[in-house]
């Protein structure tokens, strides 16, 4: 991490659903370019932590924030940050692939018109990109103008990351983005975090630990709404420092 | 799933135990066939090396079996690595002691043959070694382990010294060239079973702490040079 720059970070953030203080005051940083796996049993807080990091809490109602939340040093939560803007510049893959009930392409440039991209041309050529960038353009590009819920599961997925991309965001949350998928969609989706980490600074939450170990950068381990330790991935899969984490991740509880 | 790996590892780590007792009384014996002048438990020794090599395959089976079907991370690959590799050493000191056993054997046909040296003290303390270091194996003790490597110093001196007395010897005619060769190569096989005793207690250290201590000090000296210039 030490020569890694630095895109997100929190700060002694806690999160409170009502009174229950669901994560306790996590700090944690964020290589650029680089993935980063969050892992933990259910119920550690790595999903409400990874929704924290573009505000996809606060429709959660009697929520709250405490602590800091930054994106290149800034605070997503200051008063006059525009939410629509944190979301667009940290974009989110969620477990099941929830494809619009449009066309393929339409699917795709839905966000791009929301940000008031109108000419045709440049909506084609973004939609282009971003389903290239997914590695799903040579399997679509025949039949753009079908259904997207006629994709396959793995497809669907690959269109959400598509969609995602297209709006350019700086950073991409994954939370359990190959869950619901077979192995050989999974090791696609594996194979493009891989790739898109050039582009992106990628944080994903996983309940499989060998995904986890795979495809992501730094590892952090998250128990009871505690970060418990966050290190290379590598060290963390050969020689975690603390006990908590290698009885996690070797399955002695959990 | 899990509890099915505990098992497992449970199951190896009884068979590297057996094998390291096995190794341990072979290596016990040939030292016995070396003092005592005993061809009768130098072939005993000679005979029970397959029974070691069987159980070096199987144990390498298990290693890989575990890797391939439970992709283990943290303390059990390290486990899983750090036995693989003491599997080999082992089978190696059951190696080293046919042939010290092989000397053996020749020696106590060649009734006239007198060694230039007395093995006691280094066979005493080359299995003192290679116990400390099964130990440490049996207890996961990276104390215990960290001892072995300073005792291999003393083995190394040992063996130094019986080269000498063997070049004098020869070079002064003042015994039987071929005996003292025989004698110097049983240093020489006690001297390799130190380092592979040190090896196991290396890989002891690795599976406890996760920490590589082989070559430390030869790394340290590198990165202290190269900061130098």
């Amino acid at each position: 991490m030490n020569s890694d720059k630095i895109k997100m970070a929190t700060k002694d953030m806690s999160f409170f659903y009502g009174d229950y203080k669901a994560l306790n005051e996590i700090s944690l940083e964020f290589a650029a370019n680089r993935v980063t796996a969050l892992i933990g049993p259910s119920g550690c807080g790595k999903s409400t932590y990874l929704r924290t990091l573009n505000r996809m809490n606060d429709i959660i109602p009697d929520s709250k924030v405490v602590g800091n939340v930054q994106l290149d040093g800034v605070d997503i939560y200051a008063k006059d940050v525009d939410v629509v803007d944190v979301r667009r510049r940290v974009g989110m893959v969620f477990q099941k692939p929830n494809p619009f009930p449009k066309s393929i392409f339409n699917d795709v440039a839905y966000g791009l018109r929301v940000n008031g991209i109108k000419n045709k041309g440049e909506l084609q050529g973004r939609v282009e990109k971003s389903l290239k960038a997914a590695a799903l353009w040579e399997e679509v590009k025949d039949r753009l103008g079908e259904s997207a819920l006629g994709l396959s599961g793995g497809q669907q997925q690959r269109l959400c990351i598509a969609r995602a991309m297209a709006v350019e965001p700086e950073v991409l949350l994954m939370d359990e983005p190959a869950s619901a998928l077979d192995p050989i969609a999974t090791q696609k989706i594996e194979e493009l975090i891989i790739e898109l980490k050039d582009r992106f600074t990628i944080i994903i939450v996983t309940h499989n630990m060998q995904q986890a170990a795979r495809v992501s950068d730094y590892t952090a381990f998250f128990y009871l709404g505690k970060l418990i330790e966050m290190d290379a991935t590598e060290n963390i899969f050969t020689r975690p420092k603390l006990k908590q984490t290698e009885d996690y991740i070797t399955g002695r509880f959990g | 799933m899990i509890a099915h790996l505990r098992l497992e590892i449970e199951k190896l780590k009884k068979q590297t135990l057996s094998l390291s007792a096995i190794v341990e009384k072979s290596l016990w014996m040939a030292m016995r066939t070396v003092l005592e002048k005993d061809s009768v438990t130098a072939r005993k020794v000679i005979e029970s090396d397959s029974v070691i090599d069987k159980m070096e395959v199987e144990i390498e089976e298990e290693c890989l079996k575990i890797l391939a079907l439970h992709q283990p991370v943290a303390v059990d690959l390290r486990f899983i690595v750090a036995t693989l590799k003491m599997n080999n050493d082992l089978e190696r000191i059951g190696d080293l002691a046919v042939n010290i056993a092989e000397r053996g054997l020749y020696l106590a046909e060649m009734e006239s043959c007198v060694l230039p040296f007395d093995f006691t003290e280094m066979a005493e303390k080359v299995q003192a070694m290679l116990k400390k270091s099964l130990d440490s194996l049996v207890n996961l003790d990276a104390k215990l382990a960290r001892e072995v490597a300073a005792a291999d110093d003393e083995i190394d001196d040992l063996h130094r010294k019986n080269y000498e007395l063997t070049r004098q010897l020869i070079e002064t005619q003042a015994v039987n060239a071929v005996c003292s060769i025989h004698g110097l190569s049983i240093s020489r096989y006690l001297e390799r079973i130190a380092d592979l005793a040190d090896n196991i207690s290396e890989d002891v250290i690795y599976m406890v702490d996760g920490e590589i201590v082989r070559h430390k000090s030869q790394f340290e000296t590198l990165a202290k040079n190269s900061d130098e210039k």
